[in-house]
């Protein structure tokens, strides 16, 4: 009630103050989710709580500084501490602190809860471009700043900005996305970190080498929604734009079908499995492309097959993760250092013991060992084949679906 | 009154003549104005770095530099100030007013003194010199982050070994400063009748001591990481990037205090000067910044919220960073209960202190907007916290300094400014802070991310505006410059009393303007009309006067 009144009193006033209501210039926008209005009340909620505590504070200080001038006031009063005023002004912040944290904690909750999304975009940052992959629909490519833009943005060159169409915030392909559905993105990088962020969307999150990090938007309303990176990450840090394009349902899918995807469920495979194939092909395929210089539009075809779950493939794949997760310590010759309590992987029970309990320890962490739950199906399957199938050891093959049943 | 002024005048104890007086003293009064000039050379170098990051947003489009001299120009901004500028004049001022604070004739460890300062012209030689090679200077943020930071070219070990000399120095002084203030005060100082600017310090330099290490090993990690194979923050080797800030916050934000602790030091005695009144809560402003000291480290991931963390670890960073605003806010409290009912005039260190509870107010408010993490998320690294760092460091600590060198000059050449300049210096400055600074929070709301050099055209009217309060504020510095140069320093300016102001308590008060080159060889006898803590119902001012 308080919250409404406080929203629609900010907002009659901004409306005011410009004759404006969408995509302010001097203010957080509305957006267009769930999660971005809410965050837009709490923004305006704690301004005004702030604006009504500066009032009193700066109305009691400009107060005091004409009222207690020397010319005003040529003695001095002699008081210098008041337990109870100074009780009163500690305790009285803290329950208005905690009238804030508690709106604040709930949509906080909401952010990060990804359950039961309709399908995954795993979004990679590179210097200085961003690639998509629907990871659900097979569709993969490459997001970069505009040709206008990019003439234009060149040192001296002479271009009148104001002319180009939407000077840096415009890109040549779209993140295109179906309005109403739950869509879960997956950010990481290929580089440095970047972060990715659409105001009217979402907040950002950092896409950050080595961490796959999530988060989710349902954006209601059809339109055209641009955004930057927003972590410094090198020259060209301010021209690399985002540009989520929201189509009704039907118009996504008729897009879809254009870029030579498909919808989830129009392929006969168990989804999980054939989900879980499809992001490791998806790191594959970001592993093969990284040397690409400009992937540009030309990448838009499916990245790959599905690699069948043999295990030549999860050996070759299993050995590659192995090297980047598992050999700092349990060392590539699988020996690892007694010295510092890292346990050796030859012949030991847990390796060369039931696979489950493999599955488990690796998703869950031991100890000094960090869990490794963020690494995909297929990566962690083919981890665990290798160690299985190295060095001696001899304890058959795990499949992501197995790793899958063990989420 | 001055047991300090006669011993003086038995022994000729004069400083030494000519360049090597500098090199060589050991004197605190010479190595603070050391440390002072340094900090102004390199606020003036900090300044034109930052004129020229203003210079190409004044209008969209690429005019004057390259996008990687620009991402240079703010990463050496944001370097030069906070390690040049701010941390070296604080240095200074505790040099300068700690030993005449507390009653003792130096700091405890006078060659540590020297070597701390001396460190630094090699330090900032360093850095500096990294402009002129090829590849340029660090161009990754004054954070620093790997990956990117790994890319610097040759200047990397430049940074870094800078980096290790800076923080060398800031050790030697914080060291330094516990001593003097734990062992060398005058006998009847307990530590609760100690001057709040001495208190400041204290727990400054405790905070300094706790967290400069930690910087020093987060970037040897990372030089390590650059040239002999290691991957604490490569990914691909097993290291973690996100761990870099981790450990980078935990000294981060602790430094955030040491650039304002002695910030609510000076304001705390100035502000009681000049309302001619004692200091309200005395004793809870000492609680206060030890509060805010101890929070300091268990807030830092407030810093990070967008990488990723579990939900548990962004609930708990958000509400211990909005516990700081109740500490904050009692020292706000008390320094407008200060002002209460006091007698107040409005000479220019007044003005500036009095601007920094405004104005490092406002900076708090933004600060408790950004502490709500899911708001943040839609703030984080956008103009909006541009907006909010600048108003904690420049009308917040900034303002302090300025404000400090105003209320003690005249103790320290023996003639005071001229107060009109004074005053066209404060208003011109206060003003063009807000013109410079306020436009870059409706910036960030709208959308503008901060570490670009060119934006969409929509954030055109505000980067206007911005740019033109940071051209005149930059030139408005220079009127302070004069004033200080020619009437304290040059002595044109009117010669200063002992007392200098009337409200003003302290042993620092006690002795002549200019302070001797050695004072209190024997420790004072001190008054408890000097004492800021505790001075009863002694000591009634004269009440007639004219209007300020």
């Amino acid at each position: 009630m308080e919250k409404a009144k406080f929203q629609a009193a900010a907002a009659a006033l901004l409306a005011a103050m410009a004759g404006v209501a969408q995509a302010s210039p001097y203010n957080l926008p509305k957006g267009v989710t769930e999660l971005t209005q809410e965050v837009y009340g709490l923004h305006m909620l704690i301004f005004w709580i702030v604006c009504g505590i500066g009032v009193v504070v700066f109305g009691a200080m400009i107060y005091s500084i004409f009222a207690h001038r020397k010319s005003r006031h040529p003695k001095p009063a002699d008081f210098h501490e008041s337990i109870p005023v100074e009780i009163a002004w500690t305790v009285i912040p803290f329950i208005i602190l905690i009238g804030m944290a508690i709106p604040a904690a709930g949509t906080l909750i909401k952010m990060e809860d990804t359950e039961n999304s309709e399908f995954t975009i795993k979004v990679t940052g590179y210097q200085w471009k961003w690639q998509y992959e629907y990871i659900d629909q097979d569709i993969d490519f490459f997001s970069t700043l505009s040709t206008d833009s990019n003439e234009a943005r060149q040192l001296g060159s002479g271009v009148d900005v104001y002319k180009v169409d939407n000077y840096l915030l415009d890109v040549d392909k779209p993140l295109v996305l179906p309005v109403g559905a739950k869509v879960r993105l997956l950010l990481t990088s290929n580089d440095v970190i970047h972060a990715w962020w659409v105001p009217e969307v979402t907040g950002k999150k950092d896409a950050i080498p080595g961490y796959i990090n999530k988060m989710w938007i349902q954006i209601e309303e059809p339109g055209v929604y641009r955004g930057q990176c927003a972590e410094l990450c090198g020259r060209d840090h301010g021209f690399m734009p985002i540009v989520v394009e929201a189509l009704p349902r039907e118009e996504f899918e008729a897009w879809v079908a254009e870029q030579g995807g498909r919808m989830p469920g129009e392929d006969a495979g168990p989804p999980q499995m054939a989900s879980a194939a499809r992001v490791a092909a998806a790191d594959i395929g970001v592993a093969s492309e990284a040397g690409m210089s400009d992937a540009g539009a030309g990448a838009s075809e499916p990245v790959g097959d599905a690699p069948a779950a043999d295990q030549a493939s999860l050996m070759e794949q299993g050995e590659t993760v192995y090297g980047n997760y598992c050999s700092a310590c349990h060392q590539a010759n699988g020996q690892g250092m007694a010295a510092a309590n890292f346990p050796a992987l030859v012949d030991s029970p847990i390796v060369t013991g039931p696979a489950d309990a493999q599955i488990q320890q690796i998703l869950q962490g031991k100890g000094a060992m960090p869990a490794f739950g963020y690494l995909s199906d297929m990566d962690i399957a083919s981890v665990i084949t290798y160690t299985r199938n190295s060095w001696g050891n001899d304890a058959g093959v795990v499949t992501p679906a197995d790793v899958a049943a063990q989420r | 009154m001055s047991h300090a002024a006669t011993h003086d005048e038995h022994h000729d104890h004069g400083p030494e003549a000519g360049i090597m007086r500098w090199i060589k003293t050991t004197n605190h009064k010479d190595l603070g104005t050391l440390y002072l000039w340094f900090s102004m050379i390199m606020f003036f170098i900090g300044g034109l770095m930052s004129l020229v990051i203003r210079a190409e947003l004044f209008e969209p489009g690429l005019q004057f530099v390259q996008p990687e001299f620009f991402n240079q120009m703010t990463t050496m901004h944001a370097l030069v100030m906070i390690f040049g500028g701010v941390m070296p004049a604080f240095v200074g001022l505790a040099n300068w007013m700690i030993p005449m604070m507390v009653g003792c004739s130096d700091l405890a460890l006078p060659r540590v003194n020297n070597w701390g300062f001396w460190i630094l012209p090699f330090a900032f030689g360093l850095l500096l010199s990294t402009l002129f090679m090829d590849g340029g200077a660090p161009a990754a943020g004054w954070t620093m982050y790997p990956p990117l930071v790994l890319q610097t070219g040759d200047a990397f070990p430049f940074l870094i070994f800078a980096i290790h000399l800076m923080g060398i120095s800031s050790i030697t002084g914080a060291i330094n400063v516990i001593v003097t203030i734990l062992n060398m005060r005058a006998p009847q100082m307990t530590l609760l009748k100690m001057p709040l600017f001495v208190w400041s310090w204290l727990i400054t330099a405790y905070l300094l001591l706790a967290v400069m290490p930690v910087l020093a090993g987060a970037v040897t990690m990372l030089l390590t990481d650059k040239y002999f194979g290691t991957s604490f923050f490569t990914a691909a080797g097993g290291g973690d990037p996100v761990m870099f800030q981790h450990i980078f916050w935990f000294f981060g934000h602790p430094e955030v205090y040491i650039l304002i602790l002695p910030a609510f030091g000076i304001v705390s005695t100035i502000i009681p000067t000049f309302a001619r009144k004692r200091l309200f809560g005395y004793d809870s402003m000492v609680y206060a910044m030890a509060s805010i000291a101890f929070l300091s480290f268990i807030v830092w991931a407030h810093h990070m919220f967008t990488v990723g963390m579990p939900l548990a670890a962004e609930l708990f960073f958000m509400f211990a960073t909005m516990l700081i605003a109740v500490p904050t806010g009692v020292k706000v409290f008390n320094w407008i209960a200060t002002m209460w009912r006091g007698s107040m005039t409005f000479e220019t260190p007044m003005l500036f202190a009095l601007g920094f509870v405004f104005l490092f107010t406002i900076g708090g408010f933004s600060g408790l907007m950004l502490a709500i993490a899911p708001v943040d998320f839609q703030y984080h690294d956008s103009y909006f916290v541009v907006a909010h760092f600048h108003y904690v460091l420049v009308p917040g600590a900034v303002f302090s300094i300025i404000a400090a060198i105003y209320y003690w000059i005249p103790k320290w050449t023996g003639h005071m400014y001229n107060e009109r300049l004074g005053q066209i210096h404060f208003w011109l400055s206060a003003i063009f802070i807000n013109v410079t600074f306020f436009p870059q929070h409706f910036a960030g709301l709208a959308g503008m991310p901060r570490r670009i050099p060119d934006y969409a055209t929509q954030f055109t009217d505000w980067n206007v505006i911005s740019s033109v309060g940071a051209f005149v504020y930059f030139v408005v510095q220079f009127v302070w410059a004069y004033n200080m140069i020619v009437n304290c320093i040059m002595k044109k300016g009117e010669p200063a009393t002992s007392r200098v102001w009337e409200g003003a308590h302290g042993l620092e008060w006690t002795v002549p303007s200019p302070a001797p080159y050695h004072t209190f060889e024997e420790p004072p006898v001190l008054d408890e009309s000097e004492v800021q803590g505790a001075h009863a119902d002694e000591h009634q001012h004269e009440v007639q006067g004219k209007p300020a």
